[in-house]
């Protein structure tokens, strides 16, 4: 196991270092030893960590050899030539499963690639596995997987976050450098500042939804995971853009690296709504926060105090919109075509029963239930039309903020990762995990989480960073200013990866 | 003796819209193919796949609504409508609830007084069809067929202004000529691409009405006659024996039964349906530039009902004429361009109806097939009018034409066939004649006045058929005294 995580070990680099040394023909690193180095890590560790629910060599090492092959030829193998990718087993890649931890998908697999993993390969990466998650992305620690939870590489009594937790702990434990999520209510930002690492929620509409199994479509969208603001930049770069199978995709400044701003004379707005010092166990996060509160002060940035009320009714609003929407989108999961199908149905209507029951978990079924409810006729004003009304509104609050501010700085979390089973007998307190961060699905603004350092156990916390519409590139612009400024940054848990 | 209600039957027709591929995704859709070979990702709801808008699927519905006459929405948007089928992939079907793509507008047909009649629309949307569900004999299997899945459908509701079965297959044989007309749709019931369900009740004197049946299933517009008239017997009896109103009767779906010639009770709708509408997330809402919708405004056809009424009031054609040449859309638009805008109206009337209706079923076949373009036609009109030829020459220079294509004045020219109109040329002929067929002459002046004809045809022979049959006439009254 120590050749696996040796000092300087090419996977521990970053991205860039990475893909240069496999683009550079007179360097002997190759995408193939590369890939091989993954595989090898997530042998190693996976049984552990369970990170991944599939591994898939056979993809990764045909890519790798592409990328090689390119190399040869004297071709440009992409930005991401040669770099290990995992991805979040919610997103198609063909000839691997797709089984969003869900027993309903577990013997499906796609006939083509979600529009994301398809760029992120043509930019050079090489799929090396599916990540583990909560049942169709429902859940914020890992544990709602039909194939069982995964471990937080910090602490293997831990959780990692929800729900892309296989992701966060593959590039928390070095297993690869990058990995793709989906963030529907905090599902990248809550596993990545539970994992250390640095997670992005893009603006609703830089990145193709295509081939990302829905959950909720007007709030999910497809991130990157990395271990820095740069290896995260480099991923959501080559994924972003507009895509014509996704009519909700749009044309935005790309998020390629700018000018790194000088944080003198940032205006940071500390939103009251968001202060979780009072909250039980949140003291931590936010004495962290507040410590970078105070750097950036010293280093000539203005602190703007805001109110947005609205933010209160996050979480409830979130549970209207999200539920009401995977009722419809899981309804496709019948049993008919594909799928999961129960053996003795003998009518139509048990047919689409007995497989539900069987094919989904308890809180896949909650949500449904809740969602159905929610929409029906009657209720649909009460609820999902006023959920929406508030969205709007609540929009309409972030706007006027970033009026008054570049950008809005909190905790990710109110706590640091919870022990595995603390928290799955009750819904509720797991639902408040994403108090912080269904903000920001629900006005479609980007937000970032970045390490913030450990609390009083030891254990990872992190930073988020709010933006306007479109902003993520200078909200990764500041984090790398951050993290300079603080030496706030990924830290490689005990026994795994070196630092990046 | 109940005193015989008003009948009351609003419309919904399903219409399939003519375009080369699918409402949301690239699969092309045709009647006939075999079975679950029209379809991709998005038509089987495989996961992660998402709706893509078929702009022409708008565009065509816009074309009919305009066509009905209908506002078209600034901003229109899609909504699911939520139930669970087996051919339903999705579980949801993407469709349009609060606001529809096209409001109001209207049908004019002829009622049953033979005055004109306006059928109000209430409003047309844009949804997706659903896939086909074939169930075997005692139930033992069902056979879904997806390619129809996905396919566009202009869903158009009509007010309950239409008051007997009659009127109700003159509405869908109205509303099939005009988007033919148009082009929007092949309006073709046995092949699906337009479905409908008449809405029937009854409202008797007293006030009393029967509760609405919505009757399925109808495969031919004969057929929506045959179940309106079977429903309003059965709802009449019921109302008059058992007493049954909608008061005491909640609504219900009924099927028709071709082989029973009756509608068979499927299910009540004790209570709404709930399709829990919500706006679909993966389609933005869709602004209609008004630039585009008068352009395309611009570019509907005259439109049949409108065709026929000036054929007979302006170009004086008889009634059945102007039926006859606007009821088929392509025949229709071959008359106008024959006319070209100046000829006699009658004189080309003639000719179609005439010389190219007995060509085409001579030979059974479509208009699409014949070699003469109909400017083609007008031309051998003008030369027969301006009297370079005569009748008979003209319908031999059609029977050629008509199938070779080739232009009539260069036949006309090359063959020197042009009518002889010389005097002196027509008087030889008639004097030779006169020498040829002597018996005929004593004969005629010996009173029998059958004779003339055999020196007429002589005449004409000796002009080689090219003579203006007119001018021989005369002259020849003018050598016979």
């Amino acid at each position: 196991m120590d050749a696996l995580f040796a000092p300087n070990h090419p996977l521990d680099q970053s991205v860039a270092v990475m893909a240069a040394r496999v683009r550079d023909r007179s360097d002997s690193l190759s995408a193939q030893e590369l890939v091989g180095a993954a595989l090898a890590r997530i042998e190693a560790c996976n049984a552990d960590l369970h990170a991944f629910l599939c591994v898939t060599p056979e993809i990764a090492l045909e890519q790798a050899r592409a990328v090689d092959a390119a190399v040869q030829a004297g071709q440009d193998p992409g930005p991401l030539a040669g770099v290990p990718l995992a991805v979040k087993d919610n997103l198609a890649v063909p000839g691997a499963p797709l089984t969003c931890a869900s027993r309903i998908l577990a013997n499906y697999t796609p006939p083509t690639a979600a529009t994301s993993v398809a760029r992120a390969v043509a930019a050079g990466a090489c799929v090396v596995g599916k990540t583990n998650l909560d049942e169709f992305a429902m859940g914020s620690s890992t544990e709602n997987s039909a194939f069982g939870a995964t471990r937080n590489p910090y602490d293997r009594t831990r959780v990692p976050g929800g729900s892309s937790g296989g992701s966060a702990a593959a590039v928390a434990a070095g297993l690869a450098p990058l990995a793709l999520g989906s963030d529907t209510g905090g599902s990248i930002r809550q596993p990545a500042a539970l994992c250390g690492i640095v997670g992005v929620k893009p603006t609703y509409g830089r990145v193709s939804r295509n081939g990302l199994v829905a959950f909720a479509s007007s709030l999910d969208q497809v991130g990157p995971f990395g271990r820095t603001a740069a290896d995260a930049r480099a991923l959501l770069q080559a994924i972003e853009g507009p895509d014509d199978a996704d009519a909700t995709t749009r044309a935005m400044p790309s998020v390629a690296a700018s000018t790194p701003p000088s944080l003198a004379g940032l205006r940071y707005g500390t939103v009251r709504e968001f202060d979780v010092s009072q909250v039980p166990g949140g003291a931590d996060a936010e004495a962290a926060v507040d410590g970078v509160r105070a750097r950036l002060r010293a280093a000539g940035a203005t602190a703007v105090d805001l109110s947005l009320p609205l933010v209160t009714g996050s979480i409830p609003v979130y549970y209207i919109v999200a539920p009401a929407e995977a009722s419809s989108n899981l309804a496709r999961f019948d049993g008919v075509r594909y799928g999961h199908r129960a053996h003795d149905a003998n009518s139509l209507e048990s047919l689409y029963a007995r497989s539900r029951d069987e094919g989904f978990g308890t809180e896949v079924k909650r949500r449904i239930l809740i969602g159905t409810f929610a929409l029906s006729s009657g209720y649909a004003d009460a609820y999902y039309k006023r959920a929406m009304a508030a969205r709007t509104a609540l929009r309409a609050q972030f706007d006027a903020a970033f009026k008054r501010c570049d950008v809005l700085i909190s905790a990710t979390t109110p706590t640091s990762a919870f022990a595995l089973g603390e928290k799955s007998d009750d819904p509720l307190a797991m639902y408040l995990c994403d108090v912080l961060t269904v903000a920001a699905n629900l006005a479609g603004i980007p937000a970032v989480s970045i390490p913030c350092g450990r609390d009083s156990r030891g254990l990872p916390l992190g930073l988020q960073l709010w933006g306007p519409v479109g902003s993520e590139g200078r909200l990764l612009d500041l984090a790398a200013a951050l993290a300079a400024e603080t030496g706030l940054g990924y830290e490689a848990p005990t026994g795994y990866g070196g630092p990046a | 003796m109940t005193p015989a209600p008003r009948v009351l039957v609003g419309m919904e027709v399903h219409l399939q819209l003519a375009t080369a591929t699918k409402c949301f995704s690239p699969s092309p859709y045709h009647f006939g193919a075999d079975p679950n070979t029209l379809i991709d990702p998005v038509v089987l709801g495989l996961p992660g796949a998402l709706p893509v808008l078929n702009r022409e699927a708008v565009r065509l519905a816009i074309r009919t609504g305009l066509a009905l006459g209908a506002e078209i929405a600034h901003i229109t948007k899609w909504d699911r409508k939520n139930y669970f089928y087996p051919d339903l992939p999705k579980g949801y079907q993407i469709s349009q609830f609060d606001q529809p793509l096209c409001e109001g507008g209207a049908v004019e047909i002829d009622g049953d007084d033979g005055q004109p009649k306006v059928i109000r629309i209430r409003r047309a949307h844009l949804e997706e069809d659903t896939g086909k569900s074939t169930h075997d004999e005692g139930g033992a299997k069902s056979r879904v067929d997806l390619n129809r899945a996905g396919a566009p459908l202009l869903e158009i509701v009509s007010e309950p202004d239409i008051t007997s079965a009659s009127e109700a297959e003159r509405y869908l044989d109205a509303l099939r000529e005009i988007v033919a007309y148009v082009g929007t749709s092949d309006g073709n019931m046995q092949e699906g691409n337009l479905r409908c369900e008449p809405n029937v009740n009854l409202v008797f004197p007293n006030g009393d009405r029967t509760a609405i049946v919505e009757v399925k299933n109808i495969n031919s517009v004969r057929n929506v006659g045959r179940a309106i008239e079977f429903e309003i017997v059965r709802q009449a009896r019921e109302y008059a024996e058992e007493g049954r109103t909608a008061e005491n009767t909640p609504r219900s779906t009924r099927g028709w039964d071709d082989d029973a010639g009756a509608t068979v009770h499927q299910r009540w709708k004790e209570s709404a349906d709930d399709y829990r509408y919500f706006p679909e997330p993966d389609l933005p809402p869709l602004a209609i530039e008004r630039a585009f919708v008068e352009r395309e405004r611009a570019e509907l056809p005259e439109l049949p009902r409108a065709r026929r009424a000036r054929y007979r009031d302006v170009l004086g054609l008889s009634a059945y004429d102007a039926e006859v040449l606007t009821g088929d859309p392509h025949l229709s638009a071959w008359f106008e361009r024959a006319l070209g805008g100046q000829r006699d109206a009658k004189t080309v009337a003639n000719w179609v109806q005439g010389e190219l209706m007995r060509y085409l079923n001579e030979h059974k076949l479509q208009l699409a097939d014949v070699a003469l373009t109909p400017e083609g036609l007008g031309e051998l009109v003008d030369l027969q009018s301006d009297g370079t030829l005569n009748a008979r020459t003209a319908k031999e220079l059609f029977r050629e034409v008509v199938a070779s294509g080739a232009s009539v004045a260069a036949l006309v020219a090359e063959r020197g066939l042009a009518q002889v109109s010389d005097r002196g040329a027509v008087e030889a002929a008639v004097r030779a004649a006169m020498e040829r067929q002597a018996q005929a002459v004593e004969d005629f002046r010996a009173g029998n006045p059958k004779a003339r004809g055999r020196i007429f045809g002589e005449a004409m022979k000796q002009l080689r058929g090219q003579g203006d049959p007119r001018q021989v006439d005369e002259v020849l009254n003018t050598l016979l005294g």
